[in-house]
Formats: structure tokens, sequence, C-alpha cells
């Protein structure tokens, strides 16, 4: 058995507002108005996964350095997101470009200019 | 005599409680940077959202209610065994392990209508990475119904109770995965 027991709330009705956060994420995206789906989808996901962590993995109830070990390892994945970005979604930076998406935005730009 | 990671607790919680949380936060790197490669690469590239079309919303959508319903059922488990109902905890692991397996089989039947229809891992960036991650996801998945039918076996017999909590740490992990993908690969078009 564990060594201390846990304070257990109503996880059925935890369950059921997850389950209706789910059916708000999945409709949504169906206005198909573009802030409405971001904050339906992901929004709508952070406070699910937030749900979870804190009703079902008890994260609360356990040592301070728990929680600050998971933040820790999130912060990393910012870090390598705003580390790594730039080189994936611009065309060109210091010392590097990217030929090809330069050639690319040429185009575009000359269609732009003179649409067929 | 019951085992160190039960009984040893120099960190001020039981060792093994510290391991799964130790596992949790390197996956979070894992499932973090795979996440973030893709937010990235689906950001530079409109075009993706032509290939993300053609996921299933629904199939996506029922996956994350069964997920999301065998998480109630672990902690269900976690419940009984702080309870000292071994039975009752093996019950709910059961329930857990049928959620998984109904989750690899509707993952097995949307892959193989998307595989059919000429959506492969080679196909281009997008379905690699759709293919990659909800792969490496669904191996997770497997593991822990694997683990869960372990711990279920022991607390059938009121043995090691503790570890229907640690099991049960894990696959919330896997379901809060979940959360996150359905919305980057299924709803994001």
């Amino acid at each position: 058995m564990s060594e201390e027991h846990t304070h257990h709330p109503n996880y059925v009705k935890i369950w059921a507002i997850l389950v209706v956060l789910l059916v708000i994420s999945v409709t949504g995206p169906m206005i198909g108005i573009k802030w409405v789906t971001l904050f339906t989808a992901f929004g709508i996901a952070i406070v699910k996964a937030y749900m979870v962590v804190v009703n079902f993995m008890h994260i609360g109830a356990t040592r301070r350095f728990v929680p600050y070990l998971v933040v820790t390892c999130l912060l990393f994945m910012f870090l390598f997101f705003a580390g790594v970005a730039p080189d994936v979604m611009k065309a060109d930076g210091e010392n590097w470009s990217k030929p090809s998406w330069l050639e690319a935005q040429a185009q575009a730009a000359l269609e732009g200019d003179h649409p067929h | 005599m019951r085992p160190v990671a039960t009984t040893r607790s120099a960190t001020g919680m039981p060792t093994a409680r510290l391991a799964v949380w130790w596992l949790i936060a390197s996956e979070v790197v894992i499932f973090g940077g795979l996440l973030a490669s893709y937010i990235m690469h689906r950001l530079a590239h409109d075009a993706w959202s032509v290939q993300a079309a053609y996921t299933n919303t629904w199939i996506g959508a029922f996956n994350t209610l069964v997920l999301l319903t065998s998480s109630l059922t672990a902690v269900l488990g976690h419940k009984a065994a702080d309870e000292g109902d071994g039975e009752r905890a093996a019950k709910m692991l059961g329930f857990t392990m049928l959620g998984g397996v109904t989750f690899l089989v509707v993952k097995a039947f949307e892959w193989t209508i998307e595989i059919q229809h000429g959506f492969t891992i080679t196909s281009n960036t997008f379905w690699s990475f759709y293919y990659s991650a909800a792969g490496l996801h669904a191996l997770h998945v497997l593991a822990g119904v694997v683990v869960m039918g372990i711990v279920a076996a022991s607390a059938r017999k009121n043995e090691e109770l503790h570890r229907v909590e640690l099991i049960g740490l894990y696959w919330h992990f896997v379901d809060i995965v979940w959360i996150f993908l359905f919305p980057l690969l299924y709803i994001a078009k």
C-alpha cells in the first residue's frame, strides 16, 4: 500500500468536465473562426492537461521539487524551440540562407506584381 | 522483505514514485522536442494544412475519449489500492488496459485506411511527423498496457499495491501527450 494516503476528489466529476472540454475542443473549430479554433483546440488542451496533472497525478501532494523538475524540462523544450525555430521558419539569417525559399519568395512576389 | 524502491525515501517520497516522476520528466523532453519540432515546421509550411485535412477528427476524438476514460479507471484503481482493496484495484487496471487496447485497435484501423489511401511515413514531412509522433505515443500505450498487466496480477493478490499509483502516473502522462497530439494532428487544419 502507498506510504502516504492521497486525498481523492470526485474523479467521475473531473472526468465529466474533461469530456465536456473535449466536446468543445472538437466543435469549436467547426465555427471556422481562427482565434476560436486556436483557443478551443490548444487553450483547452492546456486546461485539460492541467486538470489531469493536478487531479489525477496529484502533483500538488508530491514534494515541491517534483513540479520544479517537470517545469524545468518544459523550459528546456521552450529553449529548444527558441533556438531552432528561426532556422526552420526563416528564409535567411546571419551568414546563412535557404536559396530555394528565397527563389520561391521572389517568384511569389513577381506573380503578385504580374498576376496571370 | 520489501523492495528498496518501496521502503527507502531519502528525498521525502518513496524512491519508486520519484523514479516514475523522473521518467516522466525525461519523457517531457522527448515528446516536447518532437512536438516543438512539429509546431515550428507546421508554422513555416502552410501547405501542411492541406495534408492535415486528411486526418479523421472523429477517430482522433474517439481515441481521446477512450484515453480520458482509461485515466479515470487508472485513478480509481489508485484510490482502491489506497483503501487496501487489491481486487478492485486490479479490476480498474483491467478496464484501463481495455482502454489502451481499444486505443491501439482504433489506431491500427485508422492507419490502415490512411496507408491504403497512399499516406505513408515517406509521403511528405507532415506524414513523417504524424506517424513518428503517433507511433511513438502508441508504443508508450503498448508498454503501459503490458506493465499494467503485471501490476494488476500482483494487485489481485493484494501485493505491491503501491505500484498501482505508479503505473497510473505513467498512464496519465501518456494521456496528456495525446491531449496535445490530438489538436496538433487532427484539429489544426
